[in-house]
């Protein structure tokens, strides 16, 4: 659907060279939500803008639907352009048009009946649910109202694609929730598929099918929303996955646990169908010891369940040491460090 | 000596429809060449839809040239080249061939200003949705800025209102003109109250036009 290959991008600032993305691979299928998140200056606003080349790469080459983007001309982009909708941050509405006239722009452009224009907007309306709204102007909506008119906007010309620029950064959580959804419906119902960046995990975690994590220009890390989660290998990406789910006590209370004499700390993890197991309770019984669950959770990531819990063991040395190494052939277990970030 | 009131008017009124021809038609000539050369030196900066640094460094150092010098030395300067194009260097046409060329140099600074307070955001929405650069001004730079920019028209139009009556001092014609011999060299004050009286009522007017005219336009 979209794949780059081997792409880069280098400002010129003054003499000073700015490698905004470096050799960056990345595939994206028919109907993913690709979630990038990055911290601010990570390159991920420019990646986003070269898969409709308002920004050029430097080198490599990028290809929608299996075509080289780069080698097309000004007139054949611009209608290129037409099938890959975008939403932006401030949601860029023109404000000397109306709520119908914003979403009728990229239709006028596209050069449909003035008939058509009018239905297509009627129905884009309703499906955002701001049929109401249509002769109000951009400055008389909230922003949530505003970023459906953006949405609404670009799904106009039916586009395969829609790419999101931290499309619910400068929303409130609640109309944050609202335009995820909105956009989970837009992928289910259109088939559309949904490339975003974002710097909130949340989002990535709500929505997303695919994550990859960038850092200073590179990707660091990509996968499944769910592996990538449950397994992080880079440290960017465990402190993005803390963002949004605790999954250790604070340093404070893991010194003050230690200081009062506590035993070895273990974490374990359960991804998936092991975590409707009673793996602990059976494998401790069996081998005659205790444990006790200091820290922990159960959450769902892509309607998998994941738990992260955080035990210690209670009774013969010997035994807890066997019970640990039976539990790691059901699921993840490791000792927890002194401080882990 | 002091003019005589009861035959006096009728040149009162001539010489304000002289200032006002002077005033629109210099308008409408310096807004369409100053729009033009705004637009063009906005999208030909810096990374901007027609980036062009030739045309862009041109326009720019035109502009610094003539704006700066004094109008009424500007309309001595240039008028071997005002004779040339209008055939005279008196009256009121020979006025609005050098108030039009200073008008748009203004114009082109004003638009240029308010083009550049639009946010890029929203060219770069429609670029994103395929609109060309040709596209872009038409339908998104000027309707975008048109508010901000009718009310920086309603500046130049009351400086322009200033210029006509330095025009008159050197031969334009209009209230100036009466204003200078009439006021200021035969010490006629009454004349010179009426004429700034009028002046002003015109300021006035252009002002409230323009403040009207642009809240109709940004709705507040």
């Amino acid at each position: 659907m979209i794949e780059f290959k081997q792409v880069s991008k280098t400002f010129r600032l003054g003499k000073r060279e700015v490698h905004a993305v470096k050799d960056v691979s990345l595939k994206v299928e028919q109907g993913d939500i690709y979630g990038i998140i990055g911290f601010s200056g990570a390159g991920k606003s420019t990646l986003l803008r070269l898969v409709n080349l308002l920004e050029r790469p430097s080198e490599g080459s990028i290809e929608i639907q299996g075509v080289d983007v780069t080698s097309l001309s000004a007139k054949e982009l611009r209608k290129q352009r037409r099938n890959i909708g975008m939403i932006f941050q401030n949601f860029n509405l023109f404000n000397s048009r109306t709520v119908a006239g914003n979403i009728a722009y990229p239709l006028k452009l596209a050069g449909t009946p003035k008939h058509e224009i009018n239905t297509r907007v009627e129905e884009l309306l309703r499906f955002v649910g701001l049929a109401d709204k249509a002769k109000d102007y951009p400055d008389q909506l909230s922003g949530g109202q505003k970023q459906r008119v953006g949405i609404a906007r670009a799904l106009a010309t039916n586009p395969d694609i829609l790419i999101c620029d931290e499309a619910t950064s400068a929303l409130d959580p609640d109309t944050t929730a609202d335009v995820l959804r909105l956009l989970k419906q837009v992928n289910r119902e259109f088939g559309i598929t949904i490339l975003l960046i974002t710097h909130e995990m949340e989002v990535i975690q709500s929505v997303c099918t695919k994550v990859a994590v960038m850092e200073n220009g590179e990707v660091i890390e990509s996968g499944g929303v769910f592996e990538v989660f449950t397994d992080p290998q880079h440290t960017t990406t465990k402190r993005f996955i803390h963002s949004v789910q605790q999954d250790l006590p604070s340093p404070n209370v893991l010194a003050e646990w230690r200081e009062s004499g506590g035993g070895r700390l273990y974490r374990l993890k359960f991804k998936g169908p092991v975590a409707n197991e009673p793996v602990l309770s059976t494998v401790t019984a069996k081998h005659g010891i205790t444990f006790n669950i200091v820290y922990g959770s159960v959450r769902e990531l892509e309607e998998r369940l994941f738990g992260n819990l955080i035990v210690s063991f209670l009774g013969d040395p010997a035994a807890v040491e066997t019970a640990i190494q039976e539990i790691a052939t059901l699921t993840d277990i490791e000792e927890v460090q002194e401080i882990e970030r | 000596m002091n003019v005589d009131w009861t035959t006096f008017w009728p040149r009162i009124v001539e010489a304000t429809g002289q200032t006002i021809t002077m005033v629109i038609a210099t308008l409408i000539f310096g807004s369409i060449l100053g729009i033009i050369m705004g637009l063009l030196l906005f999208v030909t900066r810096q990374n901007n839809i027609l980036e062009n640094k030739f045309l862009f460094n041109l326009l720019n150092i035109v502009i610094n040239i003539i704006r700066p010098v004094p109008f009424i030395i500007f309309l001595v300067a240039i008028s071997q080249l005002t004779r040339l194009v209008v055939g005279t260097t008196i009256g009121t046409a020979a006025a609005i061939f050098p108030m039009t060329i200073v008008a748009s140099f203004t114009i082109a600074r004003v638009v240029e200003n308010n083009l550049v307070s639009i946010d890029p955001g929203v060219i770069e929405a429609a670029q994103a949705m395929g609109a060309s650069p040709l596209r872009i001004i038409f339908t998104v730079l000027i309707p975008e800025a048109l508010g901000p920019l009718v009310l920086g028209l309603t500046f130049v139009t009351v400086t322009l209102i200033d210029f006509s009556a330095v025009a008159g001092t050197v031969g334009g014609g209009g209230l100036g003109h009466i204003a200078m011999t009439y006021g200021y060299q035969r010490f006629d004050a009454s004349v010179m109250i009426v004429t700034v009286l009028i002046l002003i009522v015109l300021v006035q007017l252009a002002q409230w036009l323009g403040n009207t005219l642009s809240r109709k336009i940004m709705r507040r």
